[in-house]
């Protein structure tokens, strides 16, 4: 059902954790069908310099967050806007059909997390 | 540990049923010396399943497995009853119950969906208050096929024979792991299927009593007495008959190794933190184990698994195809997260206390492992 690059990512996941100091946190997801990203951002002069994710969910929710933070490190935050939960997969080599709507949630935890830097409430206070 | 879903066949039970592909191909309906030695060996394997089930021949109807057998007594009772009326069943039922049941509502008829407790069983004296004058049907699953859990046939066809009320079993996962003597119990339709018995796919059966009675919802052929016409599936039916007798004369013997390795495994499981049992703790089947690991999901899990080698299956959403967790974690009050980390491990005739060994030695890595990545578990 999934591909190799699909389960390496889900067997080896990058960036796993939270920042202590991060400049923003994102979050998307709905308990309902299950699956939660909870993303940190390191941000310096408008660029990403680290980022960690945390993620409650299937297989490809994993992959894809653990993807999403390989692609975002070292891009500015416009850069970063124009990714999208589709590029995600694509980088990922494909994600099931079923998949695609409700565990491809990375890119939109990211725009949560730039906005609410953006809104200049992205310093921690939910942690 | 995924043989609630299915087993293997049996060596012995393929060697049985190879000739009745090659030398004895014929038709059971053929007057001629072929047609009547196959015939033979159907109603020699109608004898078996009978008596493995405490039944007369008479009363054993072979059919395409659980799901068609459900629908021909449902649909079937409704069906003869002609004018609408009211059928009681669990709201934990097999989607072949619970579907069917749905069908017959929009058809008109009104269904009665009871609630069970939190460990999956129906309550016989809320069965006995929904009764109403034009209920004819009750259909109460034997084990529940997620968590195992026993229903009280005995009580419920009590209840039943008392109302003269026809009483339907979905017994496809009991059948094979717990003795049954349809003597002493009041049930007069009882599905089950062969694949979960180390027999065949794509053969089952249908006890149905003396004196009861169904319309047929197919046409076309006086087989299994017009109840379920078509040319039998003579190979289906030889290797379900036989895998059934092996079953039943090991039953005992194999249901005390497996309850001792599901205790082993339940005691492992709930060792690891935050893990709770699903079902209820003795009266569930011999070889049903499910488990919620809380702050994880069910799919992950299962996938971890696998990387280890290890089969079993989820009642999360992501494992069921929908953006709902199974109908069964719900209805015994999990809220969502619990019934997303969710995982069933069914035990079959071929595990080993080594198996059981390797599953408690890889489960707490997978759900360690995926924890840490969990936004909401916090150690």
């Amino acid at each position: 059902m999934y591909n190799e690059r699909v389960v390496e990512h889900f067997s080896n996941p990058r960036n796993v954790g939270e920042l202590p100091d991060a400049d923003a946190i994102g979050e998307n997801g709905s308990f309902k069908c299950g699956d939660t990203m909870k993303i940190y951002l390191k941000i310096k002069d408008d660029r990403i310099v680290d980022v960690r994710f945390l993620t409650f969910g299937c297989g490809a929710a994993i992959a894809s967050s653990s993807m999403l933070t390989e692609m975002v490190k070292g891009k500015t935050l416009d850069e970063a806007m124009e990714i999208t939960n589709q590029d995600v997969a694509d980088e990922l080599g494909g994600l099931p059909p079923l998949k695609l709507h409700c565990s491809n949630l990375a890119a939109d935890a990211l725009h949560n997390a730039i906005e609410n830097y953006r809104k200049g409430k992205g310093k921690i206070e939910t942690a | 540990m995924d043989h609630s879903a299915t087993t293997p066949v049996r060596e012995e039970v393929v060697e049985a049923m190879l000739p009745f592909y090659r030398e004895l191909y014929g038709n059971p309906s053929s007057v001629h010396a072929l047609g009547r030695t196959v015939r033979r060996a159907v109603e020699e394997a109608r004898e078996k399943t009978a008596l493995a089930l405490g039944a007369e021949p008479t009363e054993i109807y072979f059919t395409a497995g659980g799901t068609e057998s459900n629908n021909i007594t449902l649909r079937g009772a409704a069906k003869k009853r002609g004018k609408p009326g009211h059928i009681i069943t669990s709201s934990i039922e097999h989607h072949a119950v619970l579907d069917v049941c749905s069908e017959l509502a929009a058809e008109g008829h009104r269904v009665t969906f009871l609630p069970v407790d939190h460990y999956g069983r129906v309550n016989v004296n809320q069965l006995q208050a929904a009764i109403t004058p034009d209920t004819f049907m009750f259909s109460i699953m034997a084990a529940n096929n997620e968590i195992g859990t026993l229903q009280p046939l005995a009580e419920i066809g009590e209840v039943a024979r008392e109302h003269q009320i026809l009483f339907h079993t979905d017994a496809v996962q009991l059948v094979g792991q717990l003795p049954i003597d349809l003597k002493s119990l009041n049930v007069d339709f009882l599905s089950l299927s062969a694949h979960k018995f180390n027999g065949p796919k794509g053969i089952g059966a249908l006890y149905m009593r003396k004196g009861a009675k169904v319309t047929p919802l197919y046409c076309g052929g006086g087989q299994e007495r017009k109840l379920r016409p078509g040319t039998e599936n003579v190979p289906g039916i030889v290797g379900l008959s036989l895998a059934l007798e092996l079953a039943v004369a090991e039953i005992e013997e194999k249901r005390k190794r497996l309850e001792a390795l599901r205790t082993k495994m339940i005691k492992g499981l709930l060792a690891i933190s935050e893990t709770i049992l699903n079902g209820h703790p003795e009266e569930r089947l011999p070889n049903n184990v499910n488990v919620s690991f809380k702050h994880i999901e069910g799919e992950a899990i299962l996938l971890g698994l696998d990387l280890e080698g290890i089969a079993a299956s989820s009642g999360s959403a992501c494992s069921s195809g929908s953006l709902d967790p199974s109908h069964v974690l719900s209805a015994i009050g999990l809220d969502h997260p619990t019934a997303h980390g969710s995982i069933r491990f069914s035990l079959g005739r071929g595990n080993t206390k080594e198996d059981v060994d390797y599953l408690l030695q890889v489960v707490p890595r997978v759900v360690d492992k995926l924890r840490r990545i969990s936004p909401t578990y916090h150690a």
